[in-house]
């Protein structure tokens, strides 16, 4: 048992876990896959305890796959979903790989969200190609220095990323409460927390204006594969990929190397910061439109189950995204024809994580099917 | 420091950070006496009226008349005073307090300058303070309660939360006083999860907290809108009512402000004095503590670590419970989507704050309930100061304590690490 490597990670195990180096066909994909049929059973058990009729049960299952495979209307649901969830997964996964845990993917979001909402808005007679970038960047870029604060602090002064980025993503919530009725960004005329519309010059395209315009898929998820390539690329292809690794799988050893673990921690927390708003711009400019209060969602808490899902590698990650994605846009054409709240998949997004992260509760539960490698 | 005899080589860093710090906080000062020379003693004028009885009181007090300037005036020297006196030497011993001191002298001036030329009801705030302080000191409680044992409790939100839902469902239904047990013990289910999840199937203790977090705001919203919205009369609980003590509840100012209070409130004053009985002064309590400061040596004991871990923190998980139920039983009689609103979390803050000391945690509760109800007076009294700054105080402080920027707080030694018997 190695609990006592000295590390200042507050979570080896389940780095560990979260970080495989060797590819364990059970683990990687029997456990996920369980995990979410698990989960969806205990869905429906939950939906027969609130007095949902069976066939009620049985027409929200069905809504949950129609609304999320069933027509191309569907699928383009399902990957306008899958998008921010995908990006912020990323940023967790990579944080996951170099041993920190970022809890702050949401307010990472917010603040992503919110400053390419302000580029968005501003700048009018811009041309689409200068404009849409740089709301993009901008956008990361907020997100990035909202969690290099944690990273700094962390390498700077050792004050744990958890406590710190819990810290960031509420008072994040509280400044753009702030911010939306501030003058400058709150739509003209309103009395509500709301901001200005974002330019047609700054919205992301939508990809299938040619099939419907009601299609809402839009030119973020091109982003969203770019991004898992590039993640993927920096992990695994580069040097400071391998650092960043390293420090997460063994901090002293790559310590003793000579990787400078304090500008590995400031980068990692910037790179999945900048993933995060970039989570946050895509919403703001490809869906909303603007920005108002909870425009996020939710969506960096749910990130955190993306990862651990997709075992912080980026393919995975991505898989997992569309995993949720489809969970979300099934689940609201559950709401429309089942009647049954889209508060369950919330539900059943909770439940995965914990069977995923208890590996050793799995393979009890299901001994008969799995081996009896429980570490 | 207590520990130079022992290992000179260390104090003598303790003693250089010591010093640095000093330093810190000497500079803090004075650019806090700047600021309330600045901002609170140069603009103002007129005189700030605090209302210290409410109309028919028995004894009636007039009201505290503060000429605004004069007294801003005052602090900033007082707040110069005590940063000089942390580049003299000798300085170190005496900087938390006086750092402390200064803080509270800044908050009043504050308060005369927000309320110069009009009239506010001191005795009311603080009345206000030690309710609103109730969700935060249990949360903050519940997280001593298991980082004591070193299982690290982000999940205090979720059990807030679902000690709320309970209280209001039960108690719609059943009556206040069942409510009340229903949300403890739903509480303590979900700190028994939490146990079990972590100690027995080692999952990471921050997934499973947040993993809590997020089934429990899905559990209840979606019991909310699934169930509650069609049978209202599910969602109508009784308030427990003031118990007004005898006596001591016309006593003017400290009675409105310590005595006129719920259940809840003389329940959470009673709950941190058992659990600073019982972590410091009993053997169990003792033996909780080793098995947070280092398993393996308890285990070599003869101490259950993970029967220990089991019962602290569903007795953590029932805390949480019975402040979640403040909520709804507490306050208000229904539940709403997310009420508790990152109270757990501030309840997490004032556990680091607290030292991770029972007593710490309700004192830091207290300073952090003053800048909730704060908040909601700074409306009336209509500074320029918007609300949401307020709220994000005891997060950026929690930030900066936790940076080590001033002082610094110590967790328990195996915090956050899992435990696996050999």
């Amino acid at each position: 048992m190695s609990e006592q490597n000295g590390s200042d990670t507050l979570s080896t195990q389940l780095l560990k876990r979260a970080a495989p180096g060797r590819t364990d066909f059970e683990d990687l994909v029997i456990l996920p896959v369980l995990a979410v049929v698990v989960a969806l059973v205990l869905g429906g058990l939950i939906m027969l305890a609130t007095g949902v009729s069976p066939s009620a049960i049985g027409r929200s299952f069905v809504a949950l796959f129609r609304g999320s495979l069933g027509s191309l209307t569907a699928i383009s649901e399902t990957l306008t979903a899958a998008a921010p969830l995908t990006l912020a997964g990323l940023g967790i996964a990579l944080g996951f790989r170099a041993g920190l845990f970022n809890i702050g993917a949401e307010g990472q979001v917010i603040m992503g969200g919110i400053a390419a909402v302000v580029i968005g808005f501003s700048f009018e007679g811009m041309p689409i190609w200068i404009h849409l970038p740089l709301a993009l960047i901008v956008g990361a870029l907020a997100g990035a220095l909202w969690a290099s604060i944690a990273g700094w602090l962390r390498a700077a002064t050792g004050a744990h990323e958890v406590i710190t980025t819990i810290m960031l993503n509420l008072i994040a919530m509280r400044l753009v409460d702030y911010l939306l009725r501030h003058p400058f960004i709150q739509k003209e005329g309103r009395a509500d927390p709301i901001s200005k519309n974002v330019l047609p010059s700054a919205e992301l395209p939508h990809l299938l204006d040619w099939v419907d315009p009601a299609l809402r898929l839009h030119a973020g998820f091109i982003l969203v594969l770019l991004a898992v390539v590039f993640v993927w690329w920096l992990l695994f292809r580069t040097t400071t990929g391998f650092e960043f690794r390293a420090a997460g799988l063994n901090p002293d050893a790559a310590r003793y190397a000579g990787m400078r673990s304090g500008l590995i921690i400031v980068l990692v927390m910037a790179l999945a910061g900048a993933l995060a708003g970039l989570a946050g711009a895509n919403q703001v400019l490809g869906v909303l439109g603007r920005a108002s209060p909870n425009f996020s969602g939710g969506v960096g808490f749910d990130a955190i189950a993306v990862a651990l899902l997709g075992r912080s590698h980026p393919l995975g990650v991505l898989l997992a995204g569309l995993l949720f994605g489809a969970l979300q846009a099934g689940g609201r054409q559950m709401q429309v024809s089942a009647g049954v709240s889209l508060d369950l998949i919330a539900i059943i997004q909770a439940l995965i994580i914990i069977f995923i992260a208890a590996p050793i509760l799995m393979r009890a539960v299901f001994s008969f099917a799995l081996q009896k490698t429980a570490r | 420091m207590a520990v130079t005899d022992t290992a000179p080589a260390k104090a003598q860093t303790i003693s250089h950070a010591h010093r640095r710090q000093t330093l810190v906080i000497g500079w803090l000062l004075l650019a806090l006496a700047v600021f309330v020379a600045v901002f609170f003693a140069m603009p103002t004028t007129g005189t700030a009226s605090f209302r210290l009885a409410f109309p028919g009181d028995l004894f009636t007090v007039p009201n505290l008349k503060v000429p605004a300037a004069p007294y801003a005036w005052i602090v900033a020297a007082v707040l110069a005073f005590f940063g000089v006196r942390q580049f003299l030497p000798g300085a170190a011993k005496w900087s938390g307090i006086l750092f402390g001191i200064g803080l509270l002298l800044v908050v009043t001036a504050f308060l005369t300058w927000a309320t110069a030329g009009k009239s506010f009801s001191l005795t009311g705030m603080l009345q206000a303070t030690l309710i609103r302080a109730v969700p935060i000191a249990l949360g903050g409680l519940a997280g001593v309660l298991s980082e004591r044992v070193a299982v690290v409790n982000i999940a205090i939100e979720g059990m807030l939360l679902a000690g709320a839902f309970t209280g209001a469902v039960i108690g719609s239904l059943l009556g206040g006083t069942i409510g009340l047990i229903g949300a403890v013990l739903v509480g303590g289910a979900f700190g028994l999860l939490l146990a079990a999840l972590v100690v027995t199937y080692r999952v990471d203790q921050i997934i499973a907290g947040v993993a809590i977090n997020l089934l429990v705001l899905g559990l209840t919203s979606y019991v909310s809108s699934q169930v509650l919205t069609h049978y209202r009369s599910l969602n109508n609980a009784p308030v427990f009512r003031a118990i007004e003590i005898p006596f001591l509840s016309d006593l003017p100012v400290i009675g409105p402000v310590l005595f006129q209070h719920n259940l809840f409130v003389y329940g959470a004053l009673i709950m941190v004095a058992i659990a600073t009985y019982y972590l410091f002064y009993t053997r169990v309590g003792l033996r909780a503590r080793a098995v947070g400061e280092h398993p393996e040596a308890a285990d070599t004991l003869g101490i259950n670590v993970y029967r220990l871990r089991y019962i602290n923190v569903t007795l953590g998980g029932m805390v949480a419970g019975f402040g979640g139920a403040w909520f709804t039983l507490g306050s208000v009689g229904r539940f709403d989507d997310n009420m508790t609103a990152g109270r757990g979390f501030i309840g997490l803050a004032a556990m680091i704050f607290g030292r991770w000391h029972p007593v710490g945690a309700l004192m830091a509760a207290l300073v952090f309930g003053f800048a909730d109800s704060l908040q909601q007076k700074l409306a009336i009294l209509r500074t320029p100061i918007p609300a949401e700054f307020l709220a994000m105080a005891p997060y950026i402080a929690t930030i900066v304590l936790v940076a080590g920027l001033i002082g610094r707080a110590r967790a328990p030694a195996a915090d956050g690490k899992p435990y696996v018997k050999e």
